[in-house]
């Protein structure tokens, strides 16, 4: 149903060919696949480095649109008719395809959300409504991005739970001992960013999760910025809510994933009501359709799930080790060109990171930073990054960030590192 | 056309990097403080008023070029005005944000007209402005 990635373009532990220098894969025949990335931006080549907040969407998921909305359009699970057949099989196909990705053993505990923001929120309401009380606590970080702490915070308010903050060290990775002493018999659940989307620290969340199930609490990870970038297992994680957005993993806005561990979805209450979500309605009360479905009221957003489908299908064909070792480098050689810039303040920790780097230049605000790098066609984001409290344990209003994805380059490092330093003397000359 | 040059002129660097009016107020009978959501900027602006006029007005806060050097500007057009004034100034400035009015040629302030080319950067140029206005609206003045 969908082109497959050329598996050609895929040369493990290769590089001779490579247009990239330290290549695991072809970046540059991989950019050809990706429409946008030829755009010009004034006359000069977009070089695009916003990815954290969302990437850029290869022909193959806009193929899979275009083809569902062309050929198969219909509503699904209720119709007898051709359409509805194979609109439900494509959804439902997305459906096993992100399960596999995500290292599920089934699809039962997949539920299609519109994005992570949804997915925490579900978790928030349906679990956390019925299970929070006074005395209980909800362990987070520091670092957590406003769409896994606002839902929280509505919670506790709600349910008189209380939370809890896992402070994080001068090199912006956790301080575990404290989580230790935090994470004790009050806590019902311990939530907590997988790859932030600020500092590009890798959590420790397996060990979040064994220190969590050990109080008897549940353990939610936000993968929003893992999920893209590296090989996520479920399983192997152990967690027991997962959560991640399709746009920022190749896939069309407005999609995102709540994999939740099935028993314990079982025991939640709904989210939203509405259709498809009960098995039997009257006028004074209703029964719940099974899992996944339980929590999937109205019509979903099909046409974006099943380009999510191609979008996984997409990494899988490149690999996610590839993926991460591919990031990996690129993060780690513009960690050390940025800091050949004078005065740059990198924030984060020096190794173990992902793909991207947020920094500072003195006097120079994030803000007109981002501008200037516009006006040379690199777009890198500039603000808060929606994790103000991080801001402040930071001692900054705001951060640049470049973040990287699999079919960024070297030579697009270098662009931005010569961008900024043109920066500089810009604004230099006016002092 | 639209180059970079055009937005980061020497009137608006100039503000920017020797900000006039720039630093807390005490005693003041306004003080409000806006925060940019966009870019977690913030603003606060101080007046004194004197027989119904401002005879002292400043900022203090942390932003980009274009807040930093538009909050400075705004304090050197509210000094002297009433609170009507100051009300229809602020009025105006945010008109011409949005080109519904026309920039004076000869003022600091035209060296915003380059901001309109960026929309995202205009809730920048107008932080402090709305700031003051809010506190004209809130604040009992005088």
């Amino acid at each position: 149903m969908y082109v497959a990635l050329n598996p050609k373009r895929v040369k493990i532990g290769g590089g001779e060919e490579a247009g990239d220098r330290s290549a695991v894969y072809d970046a540059v025949m991989i950019r050809a696949d990706f429409p946008i990335l030829a755009r010009r931006i004034g006359g000069k080549r977009l070089v695009y480095l916003d990815n954290a907040a969302t990437s850029q969407k290869p022909r193959q998921v806009l193929d899979a649109l275009g083809e569902y909305y062309e050929e198969h359009n219909a509503n699904i699970h209720r119709g007898v008719h051709r359409l509805a057949e194979e609109a439900t099989a494509a959804y439902e196909g997305a459906r096993q395809k992100v399960a596999r990705f995500l290292g599920a053993s089934d699809a039962t505990g997949l539920v299609f959300t519109r994005g992570t923001t949804e997915s925490i929120n579900l978790v928030a309401h349906a679990w956390g409504r019925k299970s929070l009380g006074e005395g209980d606590e909800i362990v987070l970080t520091e670092a957590e991005h406003h769409s896994n702490l606002v839902p929280w915070q509505l919670a506790a308010q709600a349910t008189g739970a209380k939370l809890r903050f896992i402070p994080i060290r001068e090199d912006g990775t956790l301080d575990m001992e404290e989580a230790g002493r935090l994470i004790g018999p009050r806590t019902k659940l311990v939530a907590a960013i997988h790859a932030s989307n600020v500092l590009g620290t890798i959590n420790p969340v397996e060990k979040l999760t064994l220190m969590a199930h050990e109080a008897g609490a549940l353990m939610l990870v936000d993968g929003a910025q893992s999920a893209p970038h590296m090989p996520v297992d479920v399983a192997e994680l152990g967690c027991d809510f997962f959560a991640c957005s399709g746009h920022k993993m190749l896939g069309p806005t407005g999609v995102g994933v709540l994999w939740g561990r099935p028993e314990i979805l079982e025991e939640m209450e709904p989210f939203l009501g509405g259709g498809e979500m009960i098995r039997e309605v009257h006028l004074e009360h209703s029964t719940w359709n099974e899992l996944p479905h339980k929590f999937e009221a109205g019509t979903m957003n099909i046409a974006q799930a099943v380009g999510l489908g191609a979008a996984v299908d997409y990494l899988d064909e490149l690999g996610m080790e590839n993926v991460r070792e591919h990031e990996r480098r690129l993060g780690a050689y513009a960690y050390r060109r940025l800091l050949e810039i004078e005065g740059i303040t990198l924030y984060g920790p020096a190794e173990d990171r992902t793909g991207l780097v947020s920094f500072t230049l003195p006097d120079v605000h994030p803000h007109d930073i981002s501008q200037l790098l516009d006006e040379e066609g690199v777009a890198v984001r500039s603000g808060h990054h929606c994790c103000q409290p991080l801001m402040r344990r930071l001692g900054v209003a705001a951060t640049s960030r470049a973040s990287f994805y699999l079919y960024n380059t070297e030579d697009e490092v270098d662009a931005l590192v010569e961008a900024l330093v043109r920066a500089r003397e810009f604004f230099g000359a006016f002092a | 056309m639209g180059t970079i040059r055009e937005l980061y002129t020497q009137v608006i660097m100039d503000h920017c990097q020797r900000p006039r009016n720039k630093g807390e107020l005490g005693n003041a009978d306004l003080k409000e403080h806006l925060l940019n959501p966009l870019c977690g900027d913030e603003v606060t602006v101080y007046a004194v008023f004197d027989g119904g006029k401002v005879a002292d007005a400043r900022f203090e806060g942390r932003g980009c070029s274009i807040s930093q050097a538009s909050a400075s500007m705004m304090t050197e057009r509210l000094a002297g005005k009433s609170r009507e004034e100051a009300k229809k100034e602020i009025d105006d400035f945010k008109a011409m944000m949005v080109g519904e009015r026309e920039f004076p040629e000869t003022e600091d302030l035209a060296a915003l007209q380059g901001v309109i080319r960026y929309p995202s950067r205009i809730k920048c140029a107008v932080l402090a402005w709305t700031a003051f206005g809010n506190g004209l609206d809130g604040g009992d003045g005088s």
